[in-house]
């Protein structure tokens, strides 16, 4: 049943406030960036850089990733953050399950990598066009953003995504991942401010109503 | 720009910050509909440096939940039982002895716009010492940091929406934004809803903190309303005797869900 908007009455909401710089303690965990199930022979990776408007790695940076489960499925699975129940400690997925959802903080050099199954189309619209749902978090950044991450094997459902179809070439190329280096792997730079100079395009960031 | 020609960085004043925060909080209030457009800070708000070339320059793509009603972000990740351990919500207890400074309470409600209680959803908070400062190799503010705390927690929401989390209180600290900049005292939460839509990532501030009027992070809601609940209020009820005092925080997320329309969620 399709969503309807909600009431009138509707309650004043809580703003956002930045990540900050210190969520390193807190936030990221163990096998955060390994959605996929242990030794999967599908597993696909993704990997690039965020940078800012001056080109700059962002070194401070948490991404976070949300998919639908390989039938399509979108209830998600609980055991991200699974517990060792002696120490406490995170020891992380069971390897089993598909979770469908992955926390990733930039490296140094404001790289990631992701390690997930690919991306599939939700069991209500078999033909739609797959895609990673991605939130960025970071220093600097007041109030996170959402972007996507299309895959080049679906090109012929992208003409017909409600979202692509509607965006400028030039524009609708920042959602794409492109194949880099071996099989299965793929890369997906995040900018999260276009050049002033044009030597890189900013991401494509959504807003939802 | 070669590094010869960049003019020499001249840090600004809290004068100067401060004057930024009126300005644009005055132009907030003056735009033609009245009032700010949103509860959430603008991206771009230069009083707060780091954000200037952390924004998006162009505007966002609006995704519409009615429209797009199988978009993957009307869902969300689920967390259970094996996500945490019965000490995460306690941050006084993770470690063999008690943390320094003033134990607290903080408790409140998770709610979606339309007033549903997020159930069973996780709730993860970070937070300086009672001296300032984090457990964090990058903070270099010269506070003790003490062996009885980490300063991280994590709950899930009961099936009124409730959370609740023992602490410290966490000290104000400096940071380089400004001469003299102090964040005031804050304990950093994240959330989520029923919905990747609703996802929440902000801060909790403490009443009557001298603080919060210097401060551009803060200052970045500029609808007062919407800031006025950033701050925590003082519980007494929250308060448990001769153990910790209680502070207050419901929190309303933003954000299309898949939910809206089901019965009984
Ligand atoms: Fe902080």
């Amino acid at each position: 049943m399709p969503p309807t908007t909600p009431p009138s009455g509707a309650l004043p909401v809580t703003p956002s406030q930045t990540i900050g710089p210190f969520f390193g303690h807190a936030l990221p965990f163990p096998g955060g960036e390994r959605i996929a199930p242990a030794g999967h022979p599908d597993t696909v990776t993704v990997h690039g850089h965020v940078r800012d408007g001056a080109g700059a790695p962002v070194p401070d940076a948490l991404l976070e990733f949300w998919q639908a489960d390989p039938d399509g499925g979108l209830t998600g699975a609980p055991g991200s953050l699974r517990r060792d129940p002696v120490t406490g400690a995170v020891i992380g997925r069971n390897g089993v399950d598909f979770t469908g959802f992955g926390r990733v903080p930039t490296d140094a050099d404001g790289r990631y990598a992701l390690h997930t199954l690919p991306a599939t189309a939700p069991a209500g619209c078999p033909g739609a066009a797959p895609y990673l749902a991605v939130c960025v978090f970071a220093r600097g950044l007041l109030h996170h953003l959402f972007t996507r991450v299309y895959f080049p094997e679906h090109e012929a459902a992208h003409a017909a995504d409600a979202l692509l179809s509607r965006l400028p070439e030039d524009r609708a190329r920042t959602l794409l991942a492109r194949p880099d280096g071996p099989a299965r792997h793929y890369r997906f730079d995040i900018h999260l401010q276009g050049a002033e100079d044009g030597s890189h395009e900013e991401t494509v960031f959504l807003a939802f109503r | 720009m070669t590094p010869s020609m960049t003019p020499p960085a001249v840090q600004p004043t809290q004068a100067d910050i401060s004057r930024e925060i009126a300005a644009r909080e005055a132009a907030a209030h003056a735009r033609p509909e009245g009032g700010p457009a949103s509860a959430h800070p603008a991206r771009n708000y230069p009083p707060y440096r780091s954000s200037i070339h952390r924004h998006p320059r162009q505007p966002l793509v609006a995704v519409d939940a009615l429209a797009d009603p199988e978009a993957v972000e009307l869902t969300g990740p689920a967390f259970g039982v094996t996500d945490l351990t019965d000490l995460d919500a306690d941050l006084t207890r993770q470690h063999p002895g008690e943390p320094l400074g003033e134990r607290i309470t903080v408790s409140g409600r998770i709610l979606d716009r339309t007033g549903r209680p997020v159930r069973g959803q996780l709730v993860e908070i970070w937070q300086a010492n009672a001296a300032g400062r984090y457990a964090h190799r990058r903070d270099r503010h010269p506070a003790p940091l003490d062996p009885n705390f980490t300063g991280a927690g994590r709950a899930l929401t009961d099936d009124d929406g409730r959370y609740a989390f023992t602490t410290v209180k966490p000290g104000a600290y400096p940071w380089r934004n400004h001469g003299n900049a102090w964040r005031p005292a804050h304990i950093h939460f994240s959330l989520f809803g029923s919905a990747f839509t609703q996802r929440l990532i902000t801060q909790m501030y403490f009443p009557g903190d001298p603080l919060l009027p210097y401060d551009p992070v803060l200052a970045s809601v500029t609808d007062p309303a919407a800031r006025a609940r950033l701050v925590a209020a003082y519980d007494h009820e929250l308060s448990r005797p001769e153990r910790s005092l209680g502070y207050r925080w419901d929190i309303v997320l933003d954000g299309p869900s898949a939910t809206w329309t089901e019965e009984g969620r």
